[in-house]
């Protein structure tokens, strides 16, 4: 399968504006339409190592991004999102569109892929066992995430953990990194050379940017890897680094409670976190330094407790 | 007219799964999902042993639906159960309807059939003795106003929906088949007394076999909403499939449907299962169905409409009609419900006067 970036722009233009885009991510196949610039820029931008399906047969969802017609041609224009002929939700100002992209593919996994128990957490991994960071909006986990997978970790999701119901697995499905508001200027300085997203204001987060993830992540999207650890991170300015263990009855909740599919799943999402939780030590960890938090992540990869 | 979908075709003919190409399944897949059917190939596609012949992508997104169906099945139990006992003291049969009956009862068509509501019958002496059980433990009804409430209690031919307050799930409480304001009423006196045991599972009960083609059979032919047109046909195909080969079966369909003024939905039934998906119907049973058949001009437009509406809703299947024969059917279905004065007092208050609140 080659990358998107083998195709010339007037190729990637034509692609999408035409029979679509069969962009391959993790496990998942999607067909992209749409003929808005900042769609296929983003694409070209954001997703160029990624690989793409030149037959175009098949796809596990269709989606379509396109502009609102009349006279929201040429005032307060929108977005509009079509999957597969269907329009679930309300338009977005057409500045968000690549926002909106990012946030349909996850919507697309988590109304449908339930051979997976889907968690609404980061997942990064280093010598073969992955930490699953499940937090609320604004607890860090994204900057955490992004800071990690420049230094050495490899990026699963940073949206979105996949749990095999079968294995226990955890399926990588490297994407951009969602990075909100202040997050965007702490990773700009964390990290020399990184390659975002133009920064869409105004969205129901505030600011968002994307953060392209490193290429071998995104290489290496087809080795999916053993939960190591469960950690609950919460970024809080000026505090010290804490590592408190979490007792596992506990941590079975907060994740449970982070799950985008665990009552749609039933007996076999409650017989897979158990044994996430099983193979996992659990954490909730307090930090206000990117570098020292990523020293005590990388103790706990080398076997320190 | 475009060829059958393969959609269509697999269930009398599962041999063609193995034959489809990689883009084949792609499109049918997509398919099944506007038509709510991807569990209900799962479960055809595994029935006939051939998950590990069809192509790698296509059995992943078919094992997407599996811990969903399984759910469903295992929930659709437990609330049987919990109505079942809610009812004990009552004093009524509990008579499951449509997807409660078939899973409960353990069919052939409950094989990855998802459904959000369950269905049951009880007598119309029953019916506050029954409500009133039900919200005793949990249930209540979602239609507070009261134009809804006697829409529902004088009109219509059950209660309004009831859902329980912890576990959001939904009973529809009928004592009857079709509306008290429809030209054709069907005695459910005649339905109850038929009523077939549960195996297995006592004071639980579903609608003999005939009765069961006949109710599903007025349900897709006299509703007005036809998302779930295909999943509907295909119950009607796999009931008759399974029943047919009971001794007895097919000689006494056509009979009973006679008595139960229901030979128009019987010979719609027979006519579209055996167009669009080939169903195994005796020459006989075809000719005495014969009694249901509209005159020549109506039968033209029936066929025109229920050919497109039964179709999978997705872009693949309509052409520049299917939005046309969607509400002509819509309109069909409340002309059937009530009589014209009545329905046009209805839909004027539905219009002007409910929608102010």
């Amino acid at each position: 399968m080659p990358a998107v970036s083998t195709l010339a722009r007037p190729q990637l233009d034509a692609l999408l504006r035409g029979s679509g885009l069969y962009l391959r991510t993790g496990p998942f196949t999607t067909c992209i339409k749409s003929t808005i610039p900042h769609i296929i820029d983003g694409i070209a931008r954001m997703y160029a190592a990624h690989r793409f399906e030149p037959q175009a047969d098949y796809a596990d969802f269709y989606v379509t991004l396109s502009a609102s017609a009349g006279w929201r041609r040429w005032f307060r224009r929108q977005v509009n999102f079509h999957f597969d002929g269907d329009h679930p939700f309300l338009p977005l100002p057409l500045d968000q569109a690549f926002p909106m992209l990012e946030w349909v593919l996850n919507w697309c996994i988590t109304g449908r892929a339930h051979s997976y128990l889907i968690l609404h957490a980061a997942v990064v991994e280093k010598h073969g066992r992955a930490v699953i960071m499940p937090a609320p909006p604004g607890s860090g986990k994204s900057t955490l995430c992004a800071a990690l997978v420049n230094s050495g970790w490899r990026l699963l999701s940073d949206e979105l953990t996949l749990v095999g119901l079968d294995d226990g697995l955890l399926t990588p499905v490297p994407r951009p990194i969602s990075l909100k508001n202040a997050s965007i200027g702490v990773i700009r300085a964390f990290v020399a050379d990184a390659v975002m997203s133009r920064a869409v204001a105004g969205t129901v987060k505030g600011t968002i940017a994307h953060l392209l993830p490193p290429a071998a992540s995104i290489a290496r999207a087809g080795e999916r890897a053993l939960p190591g650890w469960v950690i609950f991170p919460r970024y809080q300015a000026g505090s010290a680094l804490v590592m408190a263990p979490l007792p596992k009855a506990r941590a079975f909740m907060q994740v449970a409670e982070n799950s985008f599919n665990y009552s749609v799943v039933g007996a076999a999402g409650f017989a897979a976190l158990g044994g996430l939780i099983e193979r996992s030590d659990c954490y909730q960890f307090t930090y206000s330094s990117l570098a020292e938090a990523i020293e005590r992540f990388d103790a706990l990869a080398r076997g320190a407790p | 007219m475009t060829p059958r979908p393969h959609l269509l075709q697999v269930w009398q003919d599962p041999g063609r799964l193995v034959a489809l190409t990689l883009r084949e399944w792609d499109l049918m897949l997509r398919q099944a999902d506007s038509a709510d059917l991807a569990a209900s190939l799962l479960y055809l596609v595994q029935q006939h042993d051939l998950l590990e012949q069809i192509p790698a992508p296509a059995r992943a997104k078919l094992e997407w639906v599996r811990p969903h169906a399984q759910r469903h099945r295992q929930a659709v139990a437990f609330e049987v159960g919990k109505i079942g006992a809610a009812l004990r003291g009552v004093g009524v049969p509990l008579i499951l309807l449509k997807g409660a009956a078939y899973t409960q009862a353990g069919l052939a068509c409950s094989h990855g059939r998802l459904f959000s509501d369950i269905d049951i019958l009880v007598p119309k002496a029953g019916l506050d003795a029954t409500e009133a059980a039900l919200m005793m433990n949990g249930w209540v009804s979602g239609h507070n106003d009261a134009y809804d409430q006697r829409y529902y209690r004088q009109w219509m031919h059950e209660l309004p929906p009831m859902h329980h307050v912890k576990r959001q799930s939904v009973i529809d409480v009928h004592h009857a088949i079709l509306p008290q304001t429809a030209a054709v009423r069907p005695n459910p006196d005649k339905l109850r007394a038929a009523a077939v045991a549960v195996d297995g599972q006592p004071d639980l009960w579903v609608l003999a076999p005939a009765d069961m083609v006949l109710h599903s059979a007025v349900h897709l032919f006299y509703e007005g909403e036809f998302n779930h047109g295909l999943r509907d046909l295909l119950d009607l195909h796999r009931l008759l499939e399974q029943f047919g080969r009971e001794p007895g079966f097919w000689n006494g369909l056509p009979a009973r449907a006679v008595e139960l003024e229901l030979t128009r939905p019987l010979f719609y039934a027979l006519r579209y299962a055996g167009r669009l998906l080939q169903t195994t119907i005796p020459p006989s049973v075809v000719l005495a169905a014969e009694a249901g058949r509209p005159n020549r001009l109506l039968l033209a437009l029936m066929d025109q409409l229920f050919g497109r509406a039964l179709l999978p809703a997705h872009a693949s299947c309509a052409d520049w009609l299917t939005g046309a024969a969607g509400l002509l059917l819509f309109i069909r279905a409340n002309w059937l419900r009530m009589p014209p004065l009545m329905l046009a007092r209805h839909l004027f208050h539905k219009a002007f006067i409910s929608q102010k609140k």
